[in-house]
């Protein structure tokens, strides 16, 4: 039942508008107010390492670039600095999706949350160079609920990809 | 002649060419928004994009809290219209007393034949966010390029200075707090016109710095805006003096200040108008012609107190 690739349940392709209506989801939920609270994860970045791992020739680079810029923007931070992050790491969860998607989601989880980190020590270390402070150790919690959360997205996001259980004995798969 | 197979899959360049291509292009962009500030036009039009959707994200947000003022109840409504009515009444000797000398200190300053001071005329803007930016401590307002705000206007609000606006887009602009790390606000205390420039620290406090050991400040001194800038129109409150540390081990004394205003604050705040710049001599008009368009602050200040010397 598991959506792995030792599972032995087939997924419907993926729809590319709804790759799409996720990424821009997710941009949306960052840009809700509650997103300055402390411990927020980054849902752009959750999700775009969601579609790199899973659809690593649909979503990559080009898009962390496209989506860094308008994080940058909407952040009114340096900009480049989302840009810079977000374009890493679609590079490492590609290359490491065939990888992860061997694991069991717990720890597929294990395997997300550097990755989350890697987002966030990117941009400490673009800011400190360009002259800012540390903003605290509430910076590095994000990842953390981020990565807890790669169990409930993993099952939201795959959602329309399910199809019925059929049992027929003739069918050789 | 090397032939090879067409490739079964279209992939497009590789990985890695990809990768330092976006890396190479990401890290230039902040090199050359951090050094040189020219990439506002690209900032503009990719906010064009964003800023309708973070509108609509607020949008429920704004609404709730719309809401919960509507149902407050008709007492307490009219005990603050009560309220302000007696606040005005309190004030209005004082203002009445405030335009009388202002007319007289214009009339004086004519008399010496000392240019007049610049009226603050200001404008209401309401906040709209916080930036999200956990680095910078940045304000969004509701009035951009449409209602004529320019960058560098300061912001007030109805205890003193907030900030000063840094970024303009077309409907809403920027607002850099004094807490913010690199903001400086040039200022003198009240007491005695010991002047300074204060400091934001970045964590909600202002440090008043180059300050010698010896020098008479006291804990409770009133700090106002200097005005020697040409930025900040003299006058207007900016912090309180909190703690004075003296280490005969350092030059200077480390002084901390709390910000008058309510700069942390969600509510309406002022945009001043720009101030008025004074023509320079005619000696240092050629050289400030070559230097117009270095939009660094540092350099303008330098060569005002070049202009000054």
């Amino acid at each position: 039942m598991q959506p792995t690739f030792s599972s032995s349940r087939i997924l419907l392709p993926v729809k590319g508008w709804f790759v799409v209506l996720t990424l821009i989801g997710a941009l949306f939920l960052n840009f809700l107010p509650i997103s300055a609270w402390p411990g927020m994860p980054d849902w752009v970045a959750l999700v775009l390492v969601f579609w790199s791992v899973r659809e690593s020739r649909r979503v990559g680079m080009g898009w962390g670039f496209v989506l860094g810029l308008a994080m940058d923007v909407a952040d009114a931070s340096l900009l480049g600095q989302h840009a810079l992050a977000y374009v890493l790491v679609a590079h490492v969860s590609s290359s490491l999706s065939k990888r992860i998607l061997w694991f069991p989601l717990l720890q597929q989880q294990l395997h997300v949350l550097p990755l989350l980190l890697l987002v966030q020590f990117v941009q400490i270390g673009v800011r400190l160079i360009a002259g800012a402070s540390f903003p605290g150790f509430a910076y590095f919690v994000g990842p953390l609920i981020g990565a807890i959360l790669w169990l409930p997205l993993t099952y939201a996001l795959l959602l329309p990809q399910y199809q019925p259980v059929e049992r027929d004995a003739n069918r050789p798969i | 002649m090397d032939h090879q197979p067409p490739p079964f899959f279209k992939r497009g360049p590789a990985p890695l060419a990809l990768l330092s291509f976006y890396l190479a292009l990401s890290i230039a962009l902040a090199v050359v928004d951090a050094r040189f500030r020219t990439l506002e036009i690209l900032r503009q039009g990719i906010g064009a994009v964003t800023q309708p959707l973070q509108q609509i994200a607020q949008a429920p947000a704004r609404f709730l809290a719309d809401a919960g003022e509507r149902i407050s109840t008709a007492t307490s409504a009219q005990d603050d219209n009560d309220r302000l009515r007696r606040e005005r009444l309190e004030m209005a000797p004082q203002l009445m007393r405030t335009q009388q000398m202002e007319a007289e200190n214009a009339r004086l300053r004519r008399l010496l034949g000392v240019s007049e001071r610049q009226a603050g005329n200001a404008h209401v803007a309401e906040v709209i966010r916080t930036a999200r930016d956990p680095f910078s401590r940045r304000i969004v307002i509701d009035k951009g390029l449409q209602d004529n705000v320019v960058a560098g206007q300061p912001v007030i609000d109805d205890a003193g200075i907030v900030g000063q606006v840094t970024r303009v887009f077309p409907f809403v602009s920027e607002v850099t707090l004094i807490t913010d790390k690199d903001q400086a606000v040039p200022v003198q205390i009240v007491r005695n016109g010991l002047r300074s420039v204060v400091f934001g620290l970045g964590d909600g406090r202002l440090e008043l710095r180059f300050i010698p050991a010896n020098a008479d400040v006291q804990e409770g001194d009133q700090l106002v805006t200097s005005g020697i800038d040409g930025i900040f129109l003299p006058g207007f409150p900016v912090a309180t003096i909190t703690r004075i540390e003296r280490d005969s081990a350092y030059s200077f004394a480390r002084i901390h200040c709390a910000p008058t205003a309510g700069v942390e604050n969600f509510s309406e705040v002022m945009l001043l108008d720009e101030r008025k710049t004074k023509p320079l001599p005619d000696e240092l008009s050629e050289r400030s012609d070559d230097d117009s368009r270095s939009t660094d602050r540092g350099s303008r200040l330098k060569k005002r107190r070049a202009g000054r010397d």
